[in-house]
């Protein structure tokens, strides 16, 4: 058992903190242009405020206010939800195989309301099991800022130029390939894999526009990863983290 | 209770279990070796889906946007940081939007 004294936790919260910001400034430039959709729903301040807390997804949240506005059944919301939303069933899992083994349901259930792109990206850059203070403050700032920005866009909505806004929209795809871009550097694989998703997912997007984003993301995960899995399986020492192959040997 | 508060309540209870389902369920290694590479390459290819052509077509134009793609690359290739390649990313957007 790892004791931790104040010391490191404050540490950890720090760093978390402090990957958590620019996280946060993308989700604020991209949480205010949804607060401009939000707005026109008919959405108030408050409601896109909570709204984004609780859901923070940015694809499942234009379905949302796109359906509220359209007063929509509940059974509706409940179905597009789950299916723009359905890709965090995947990183879940796969997070299931990076905590810690001694974590109960509230850590995991936690860990489970963290997880957005960005922050799965994070933890998946994290070495070694999930650490909570760490994931968690930065999911906590981000989510905050995600929020900020629905407000503000709803109450606010031109205020930024819009080449600003446009440019900062950028900012979460630029931290998504400092996720993966570095590991491509040592494993070929993982190279393969990046310029076969970018390709076919380029190719999805305009053979097939009709597909949504979200159901686009996950059909072409469920099939690249399994490809990968099949053509080039993980040895046992490569991934997940350390603490659950000490239990496996035992 | 609003229509919109019940369809902001209920979204938010369906992403709920939908993150945080596998994460509670799944308690043990998974030791079958297919599952465990499938796990492996996921975020991999779920965030390479999620980039491009998303990042493209949230630029001003597709210039800016492959400027944005390459500059990111490069930098995170070197070893930036989040931040670093963040704020990279969006200058070289900005700046090629500009023409």
């Amino acid at each position: 058992m790892k004791i931790r004294n104040r010391d490191e936790t404050r540490r950890l919260i720090l760093k978390g903190l402090r990957d958590g910001l620019p996280i946060g400034l993308g989700y604020f430039a991209v949480a205010f242009s949804l607060g401009i959709t939000a707005r026109g729903a008919g959405v108030s301040p408050l409601e896109g405020w909570v709204a984004s807390i609780l859901n923070h997804a940015s694809a499942g949240e234009y379905a949302l206010y796109a359906l509220i506005g359209a007063h929509a059944a509940v059974w509706e919301i409940a179905t597009v939800i789950f299916v723009t939303n359905m890709r965090y069933l995947l990183m879940s899992a796969a997070l299931s195989q990076k905590m810690p083994p001694e974590a109960g349901f509230l850590k995991r259930l936690g860990t489970g309301f963290c997880i957005t792109d960005e922050i799965f990206g994070l933890a998946v850059a994290w070495p070694g099991p999930v650490n909570c203070a760490y994931l968690w403050s930065a999911f906590i700032l981000a989510d905050l800022m995600w929020a900020g920005g629905t407000l503000c866009g709803i109450l606010a909505g031109n205020i930024l130029p819009a080449r600003v806004v446009t440019a900062l929209s950028v900012a979460i795809y630029g931290m998504f390939l400092a996720i993966i871009i570095p590991p491509t550097r040592k494993n070929r694989v993982l190279a393969g894999l990046v310029a076969a998703a970018f390709a076919c997912s380029f190719a999805a997007n305009r053979l097939i526009p009709s597909l949504s984003e979200g159901t686009r993301t996950v059909i072409l995960t469920v099939g690249l990863a399994a490809v990968a899995a099949v053509l080039f399986p993980v040895k046992d020492n490569d991934p997940p983290a350390e603490g659950e192959r000490k239990e496996e040997t035992a | 209770m609003s229509e919109t508060w019940i369809a902001i309540l209920v979204a938010a209870g369906v992403s709920l279990l939908v993150r945080a389902l596998p994460l509670t369920l799944i308690r043990r290694p998974i030791r079958n070796r297919f599952l465990r590479s499938f796990l492996y390459y996921v975020p991999y290819a779920t965030l390479a889906v999620m980039t491009f052509p998303a990042m493209i077509d949230a630029s001003e134009h597709p210039a800016a946007g492959i400027a944005a793609l390459a500059a990111g690359t490069v930098a995170a290739w070197f070893g930036a940081g989040l931040f670093p390649v963040a704020v990279i990313t969006c200058t070289a957007e900005y700046l090629v939007g500009l023409l």
